[in-house]
């Protein structure tokens, strides 16, 4: 996985930054003041989104898709295992949330818990599961063990809804403390999904700051030697593959209140895909890359779709492209080029 | 400069940021505009596997659409459809949806494909309080569980279609039925819907067997089914999932013991299958042949043919029609395009646009019409989509929906 | 018919379906070789695979509208998709050898998009009627009960063609470079052989298997532009279980998912599709390489 080296430098942050090194004076200085504080930054750009965006349901779905990027990028960009079956985790998270606020009316702040703690155990036992196998058996594992969620989920139909998907999610206030949110309107919605992606964008900064985070990257540039060093890189694979999971099944806990549905769809191999699709897009590896990803591929997608229902041409053509001649993904050149030229 | 001032700065200035958003006086939600045009948000499944259809159905709306309009609209005002692109995706509906509520502020929604998606779409709207007029086959929507006061159904659902074609089947033919049903809620609703038709003939269930929904391939559950020799095998399925059945079941002779049915047949699939479905017995909501004996059918089938080259609107189709229509006739009844006084207008309409007589019942606001039961051919057609013959039509009556308290409805 | 019973099935429908499951795994035979040579000989997962199958599918029905001839479109159908998958391999698979597993899995992810949308744009979007042709039509009583013609002959001629690719591997000296190429690509280099041609050849042979599975199909369900999602699916289950890169693998592991999916259906309906993702996940964890892959071959 060479292509992954040449980001590797933006994630370490201010660790990376030696004093030494001959910068363009400024925009060095300027540069290294944003990869120290890349959370802030994601955050205060986050804010003003909902402006930007053609509208908030949108900049929502971008916010929730790009956490689920996310997960998935601590598994395939920053440990090195592609998994095609991170859509049982996105879905698990969904259902588990959704099931506990129609079935058994559950305040919106502990079902987020609960679909996410779903999302875990899932993530568990295929990562138990899975993680013997390597490479492109590891890609096909996850695959099957995820269409075996999906068609569970779809017999259940008395707790899920079936093929009709689960529907009646409906939060339409967020008491919370002194606190009285109204979510239906579409500001306030995207500002408490924002709250909570921001939280867990932040833990996810502090997890690839630490010893752990420095380990996975060890065990994506050269497993064998990762285990020479001494490291049990088999269950270090395992708690990436879980938290991978647990921060997908967050966003897919966030996805059901904010569309109010769950659809059987969530939980299909296609929404692998688009995990694996956003990450490219955006740049495998990189941070913020995966929420560039989220936002290039459903802004695509809505643009392409108002200009010809033959969009998915596009979609495929542009992906192509990617791979060819991009593949560090937007996000990944633009850091690239700009360690060129801080050089 | 120090880091701690920086990080704490930008903190602080997007924590307030959040909280003058948060605190500010909430949007008015789906607050329906004053003034300008009345917007009717249709979202449809343009791209996928019921493109076809969807198109149709847009055609059709904007013929209601200009129909509205060239009659001086309402109070000045006219009428515009928002089309938007749901893929037959639940997802995606729901997105739309919000998209069409909180942008585009529409007054009202018609639309959906698919019962999942017409679910998804019923559920954001009646969250909102915009009035949903579903135009897609669905038993769910009726039920109390995902029933709003602003959400209605224009089309016929599974129940009716599969009773109806049941009570004409069972006179005729043998009372020994074998069903093959996609495992879905839609098939599970049409299977109902049939047997409960056939309880009143004695009718008996020799096989019930449900296939995955997407299956490619039905050779491994005719064999079965072929041994059995059932006087009528009961196709519980639609669109793709039934031409390939039915194609396989002919090839597996079938046809020689066996009177093949499906509750519904949908316009598309009998033109994909081709000689295929030659024989085979259904229910539609609309023919375009209905205008032998319908004088509405054919004034709709005539401007439609005027307006699009001498084509004539599909089943599906025909229901973009009547969905906008309804709801614009209820606005000119009202008086007004307030939520409530449209609500009320619209559970009081009695009309006849395309098919004959038609109502929505007050509990579920289902629309009480007619049945057509029609049987494919594929010879003697008078033009390329003359597929079908009317062998009759159920008339509209409320006996033969499900109950209102068997929907959980309270009186 | 007799009425000898097993299980609580007559054994006349017991047989039949075994022999439905037979004609079934005809087709997961022809998708599951293509998919396992690319993948066992070149390392690249061809995930464009169900593409191809559909468009071969398009091929052959547009073709028999023009021609009338089924035996004609059931070899312009491979030749097609073989010529295409040259041409893919070459422009765009090539440039991305070296750079990783994951890049070839992600652009022919993408050029299945492309084509089906392609498909769609040249053939509309519901799809072509299709039937056997009339010389293949109706079926006969084989004794346990009424079978269809169509599927007699696919039996047969997939086991025509799996027997000419056999031969081929076997006993040809270009069969001879695939199995050595297979073993180790850079001692075949060495030796003055260029690889960079036997995996274009590799390709499009698999992408030609693949277009003639689905010109074979047609007449079972028509075309349709989607008709090639599930089949990519099914192609990976056969070559996980019967091993990537392994001939006789995939012809063992076709007719097995073709039989154990002809006998879901009778004693479980609702879980068809469900068995095959268990089955391929099973052996996925028992034996990875599968029934007949290789040891180590990234196990």
């Amino acid at each position: 996985m060479t292509v992954q080296t040449i980001a590797r430098a933006d994630v370490r942050g201010a660790d990376a930054a030696p004093a030494a090194r001959p910068g363009s004076g400024r925009r060095g200085r300027w540069l290294a003041l944003a990869s120290r504080h890349r959370v802030a930054l994601t955050l205060a750009f986050l804010v003003v989104f909902p402006w930007i965006a053609p509208y908030q349901a949108l900049a929502a779905n971008i916010l929730v898709l790009g956490l689920y990027a996310l997960g998935f990028n601590l598994l395939f960009g920053y440990t090195g295992l592609l998994s095609f079956g991170h859509a049982a985790f996105l879905g698990g998270g969904a259902y588990g949330c959704g099931i506990a606020i129609v079935q058994y009316g559950w305040h919106p702040v502990p079902a987020l818990i609960a679909g996410t703690v779903l999302a875990t155990g899932i993530a568990a036992v295929m990562g138990a599961l899975a993680i013997r196998t390597r490479g492109i058996y590891f890609a096909m594992t996850t695959l099957a063990l995820s269409m075996c969620v999906y068609y569970a989920f779809y017999q259940a139909e008395a707790f899920t809804g079936g093929e009709n998907g689960l529907r009646g999610i409906n939060v339409a206030r967020l008491d919370l403390l002194s606190l009285s949110l109204d979510l239906l309107d579409p500001t306030v919605k995207y500002y408490c999904v924002l709250a909570v992606v921001g939280l867990a964008v932040w833990l996810f900064s502090r997890l690839l700051s630490s010893p752990f985070g420095a380990a996975l990257e060890a065990i994506r540039e050269n497993e064998n030697r990762a285990i020479a060093c001494g490291y049990d890189v088999q269950r270090m694979k395992l708690v990436a593959f879980i938290l991978s999971g647990a921060l997908c099944g967050l966003a897919g806990a966030l996805q059901a209140i904010h569309l109010s549905i769950v659809p059987i769809e969530t939980l299909h191999y296609a929404t692998s895909g688009q995990a694996v699709m956003m990450a490219l897009l955006g740049g495998m590896g990189t941070f913020f890359g995966p929420f560039v990803g989220a936002a290039t591929f459903l802004l695509l997608q809505d643009g392409l779709t108002s200009l010809t229902s033959h969009w998915q041409l596009f979609v495929g053509a542009i992906f192509i492209a990617f791979v060819l001649f991009l593949p560090l993904g937007i996000w990944g050149e633009v850091l690239a080029r700009l360690r060129r030229a801080r050089l | 400069m120090t880091r701690a001032f920086d990080r704490r700065g930008l903190l602080q200035g997007g924590a307030a940021a959040s909280a003058l958003a948060l605190a500010a006086p909430a949007v008015l939600r789906s607050a329906v505009a004053q003034a300008g045009p009345i917007r009717i948000g249709f979202p449809v499944p343009l791209t996928g596997a019921f493109g076809a259809e969807a198109n149709d159905q847009v055609r059709a709306a904007q013929l209601a659409i200009k129909e509205f309009n060239e009659g001086g609209g309402f109070d000045g005002r006219m009428a515009e459809l928002l089309v938007r692109d749901d893929k037959l995706n639940p997802g995606e509906a729901a997105t739309r949806t919000l998209e069409l509520i909180e942008k585009d502020r529409v007054a009202f929604l018609v639309g959906g494909l698919s019962a999942a998606v017409t679910l998804s779409i019923n559920n954001v709207s009646r969250e909102r309080g915009v009035i949903y007029n579903s135009i897609t086959q669905s038993d769910a929507i009726n039920e109390a569980k995902d029933f709003g006061r602003t959400t209605f159904h224009e089309a016929l659902n599974p129940h009716m279609t599969a009773g109806a074609v049941g009570r004409h089947v069972f006179a005729k033919s043998g009372k020994r039925v074998a069903f093959l049903s996609a495992d879905y809620a839609y098939g599970h609703e049409m299977m109902r819907g049939f047997k409960r038709a056939g309880e009143a003939f004695g009718s008996q269930v020799v096989a019930d067997i449900r296939h995955p929904i997407g299956a490619s391939d039905y050779s491994a559950f005719l064999p079965r089914i072929a041994a059995l020799k059932p006087d009528v095998l009961c196709l519980c399925n639609f669109g793709r999932d039934q031409v390939v059945s039915i194609q396989q079941a002919t090839e597996f002779g079938l046809k020689r013991t066996t009177k093949l049915v499906a509750p519904v047949l949908l316009f598309t699939s009998r033109k994909a299958g081709g000689e295929a479905f030659d024989g085979v017995v259904g229910g539609t909501s609309y023919y375009w042949r209905l205008e032998d004996t319908v004088p509405s059918a054919k004034a709709l089938n005539d401007r439609f043919r005027a307006a699009y080259a001498g084509a004539v609107p599909s089943d599906y189709g025909a229901l973009g029609y009547a969905g906008v229509r309804s709801v614009l006739e209820a606005v000119k009844a009202a008086k007004s395009i307030e939520t409530d006084k449209v609500v009320a207008a619209m559970e009081g309409l009695k009309v006849d646009f395309y098919k004959g007589p038609q109502s929505f019942r007050t509990c579920d606001h289902q629309s009480i019409q007619s049945v057509l039961i029609v049987e494919s051919k594929s010879k003697n057609m008078k033009t390329p989509d003359d597929v079908f013959t009317i062998l009759g039509t159920e008339g509209p009556d409320e006996r033969f929906l499900r109950g209102c308290d068997e929907l959980g409805h309270k009186a | 018919m007799s009425e000898i019973m097993l299980g609580g099935f007559p054994l006349d429908l017991l047989l039949l379906q075994l022999l439905t499951g037979v004609a079934l795994g005809a087709i997961y035979v022809l998708v599951g070789i293509g998919l396992s040579l690319i993948f066992g000989l070149m390392n690249v997962v061809n995930f464009a695979h169900g593409a191809f199958f559909m468009a071969g599918a398009y091929v052959g029905v547009f073709l028999y509208g023009y021609t009338g001839s089924f035996w004609l479109s059931l070899v312009a159908a491979p030749l097609a998709m073989g010529g295409l998958g040259f041409a893919v391999e070459r422009v765009l698979v090539r440039p991305l050898y070296g750079r990783g597993i994951d890049d070839p899995l992600l652009l022919t992810f993408g050029l299945s998009y492309v084509m089906i949308e392609g498909v769609r744009i040249a053939f509309g979007l519901t799809g072509l009627p299709f039937g056997a042709p009339p010389e293949l039509r109706g079926g006969i009583d084989i004794g346990v009960g009424y079978f269809p013609l169509y599927r007699l002959f696919l039996i047969a001629f997939s086991l025509a063609v799996v027997g000419a690719l056999w031969l081929f591997v076997e006993r040809t000296s270009f069969g001879l470079v695939i199995r050595a190429g297979a073993r180790d690509p850079q001692i075949v280099q060495v030796l003055g052989i260029r690889i960079a041609r036997v995996w274009l050849a590799i390709f499009g042979l698999g992408c030609g298997l693949a277009g003639l599975a689905g010109i074979l199909a047609a007449p079972l369900q028509g075309v349709t532009p989607e008709m090639g999602v599930p089949v990519l699916a099914e192609a990976f289950v056969v070559t996980v279980v019967g091993g990537m890169g392994s001939l006789a693998g995939a012809v063992l592991a076709g007719l097995i998912v073709g039989i154990v999916v002809a006998m879901t259906s009778l004693v479980a309906p609702d879980m068809t599709k469900m068995a095959i993702f268990a089955l391929m996940a099973l052996v996925l964890l028992v034996r990875p390489r599968g029934l007949l892959g290789r040891q180590g071959a990234l196990g």
